[in-house]
């Protein structure tokens, strides 16, 4: 898929005095990984809602799929896949008929429904216990066969709504596994809501950082790590006294300095000379045994952001 | 849409019987009910059974009551599982959705109570066996029919109206309950009205032609059957239903 899948101008929902979203502009082109990354509460689901029409924007204007999601919602969801903040699986029901039943929901001939039923369970190793009642699953299972319903009719567009979130670190990386298997096979535009760094970093291309309603970052891992982020100086070794830290904080260019199990990090300006600092502690006699100067991680990014912002609305 | 309509029944119909869990939730209640009303009852009146108004009332409250039982389900019951976002962020309209579950609650009250009028005619007949085939006289036929559907429907609406707003399905049961005494009130009145105002009701209702006060309880049936069905599309409000589930 080429050109734009999402693109909102200003969207913004409010619920009384409570701004759920205030001015989203985003682009997402298509055939990519967004991630959607914030706190709980910080209007993730609510804008998964607005996109898929399920709510009415107080503000602005979205394009899902180029159809308006004032004007075309039922188009939007006509053509795109949704794993909400539920799993919305029929615990009474088999696999096999949660399928069933979504394939009939998006028309698809019976034919082509069994051999999609089969392909899909047979991919999420589910096959040999499709005639179970969910109910009997493990959350795990159940949310895989989640994703497979949400991918049933092959839409061109798949929200996900925190898709790893109460799973097991071991599900969870099965899930993405999964995830990223069949994104890779059906090609579709993911919208992907998540407070799972690891998980956005490794999955999306893009990302985009929502904090009380407002996007606070937007692009890359690595762009935000380039331009949110600050460079730091992991050091490994020993003899690391209170003085030796005083004296690095009194550096120009030096933001901070943790000592941890004999680790020091560093929080570096940009463009900081790294080897006088270094040989200042070789001389005050650290024992220094590795040197290593990394951007921030994206977690470290994400938590500069919330708190900017959080901040600035404190 | 009936395409979808008909979609809504199949998973309503599946989720009431086929994967309810054990014989007895889903099974084994009809089975009761189909062999008190349809065997127990005719063998007990005997032929007087096909046209007794008696017969008449009972089919027509007995889906009332069957579609009581299961329509607080309807949207309370999905709200409480976790399945309607999921349900209206699919392509399914409004319309199909909320009239695939009116359908599925009407096919279910209505269903059983043909079933139970089949299996009380066998049952008149191998009891009675004369020669030839007993049926219902025309008039009492095609009312019990009639009434038992439009009676179905009604109990229909008013349970997914209040499905559409209650919490939990315990809730939505609860003020079915409610629904349910009301009906029944004048009834349980009756018997403590004064004397007088007894006979004369009871006189005037004595001198009305029982096949015109059919058919005026019909057309009213259906005029409020209508009615609800309108009141409950208003109801079906999709993002005011996306926020009570949480």
């Amino acid at each position: 898929m080429t050109g734009l899948a999402i693109e909102t101008k200003n969207l913004s929902r409010e619920f009384g005095l409570i701004k759920a979203l205030e001015n989203l502009s985003i682009q997402v082109p298509g055939g990519s990984v967004f991630g959607f990354l914030g706190p709980n509460g910080a209007g993730k689901t609510t804008t998964i809602r607005l996109l898929l029409g399920l709510l009415e924007p107080t503000g602005g204007s979205a394009q899902v799929l180029g159809y308006d999601i004032k004007d075309n919602p039922d188009e939007i969801r006509s053509n795109c896949g949704a794993l909400l903040e539920h799993s919305g699986i029929y615990e009474r029901l088999s696999a096999e008929n949660n399928l069933e039943f979504y394939g009939r929901v998006w028309q698809i001939p019976a034919p082509e429904r069994r051999d999609r039923i089969r392909e899909l369970l047979d991919n999420l190793n589910l096959w040999d216990r499709r005639k179970e009642a969910v109910s009997t699953w493990s959350r795990g299972m159940k949310q895989k066969l989640a994703m497979a319903r949400a991918l049933f009719h092959r839409p061109k567009l798949l929200f996900l709504d925190e898709p790893t979130a109460g799973l097991d670190p071991a599900s969870a990386a099965r899930l993405r596994d999964d995830l990223e298997k069949l994104v890779e096979v059906e090609g579709v535009t993911v919208f992907l809501n998540t407070h799972n760094l690891a998980e956005a970093e490794r999955l999306c291309q893009q990302i985009g950082i929502i904090s009380r309603g407002k996007l606070v970052g937007l692009g890359s891992p690595g762009d935000l790590r380039a331009k949110a982020g600050k460079p730091h100086l992991e050091i490994s070794g020993s003899n690391f006294s209170p003085q030796m830290i005083a004296e690095l904080e009194a550096r120009p260019g030096v933001i901070s300095v943790e000592l941890h199990n004999s680790r020091l990090t560093i929080h570096l300006q940009e463009a900081v000379e790294t080897a006088p600092l270094v040989s200042m502690l070789v001389s005050a006699g650290g024992q220094v045994e590795e040197v290593l100067k990394t951007q921030s991680s994206l977690e470290e990014v994400f938590l500069t952001l919330i708190n900017e912002n959080e901040g600035a609305v404190e | 849409m009936l395409a979808d309509i008909s979609t809504i029944i199949w998973k309503e119909s599946r989720e009431l019987f086929i994967q309810r869990p054990g014989f007895r939730g889903g099974w084994m209640g009809l089975l009761i009910i189909v062999g008190v009303f349809g065997i127990l009852f005719p063998y007990q009146s005997g032929i007087e059974w096909l046209s007794a108004p008696t017969t008449v009332l009972m089919w027509a409250w007995l889906p009332f009551i069957l579609v009581n039982g299961v329509v607080a389900d309807s949207f309370a019951g999905e709200r409480e599982r976790h399945t309607l976002e999921t349900l209206l962020a699919s392509r399914l309209s409004d319309r199909s959705i909320l009239i695939g579950k009116i359908c599925s609650a009407i096919a279910y009250g209505w269903g059983i109570a043909l079933i139970g009028m089949i299996v009380g005619l066998v049952t008149i007949n191998v009891s009675n066996w004369a020669g030839k085939i007993l049926f219902f006289p025309p008039f009492i036929g095609v009312t019990m029919l009639s009434s038992s559907f439009l009676i179905a429907w009604l109990a229909a609406d008013l349970g997914i109206i209040v499905s559409l707003k209650a919490d939990s399905v315990r809730q939505a049961q609860q003020t079915l309950s409610v629904a349910f005494l009301l009906f029944f009130i004048p009834l349980l009145l009756l018997p403590v009205l004064p004397d007088n105002l007894r006979i004369s009701l009871q006189n005037a209702l004595g001198n009305l032609d029982f096949q015109s006060v059919i058919v005026a309880l019909t057309l009213i049936l259906l005029v409020f059957d209508i009615g609800l069905l309108v009141v409950a599309f208003r109801r079906f409000i999709r993002p005011r239903l996306v926020l009570t589930e949480q």
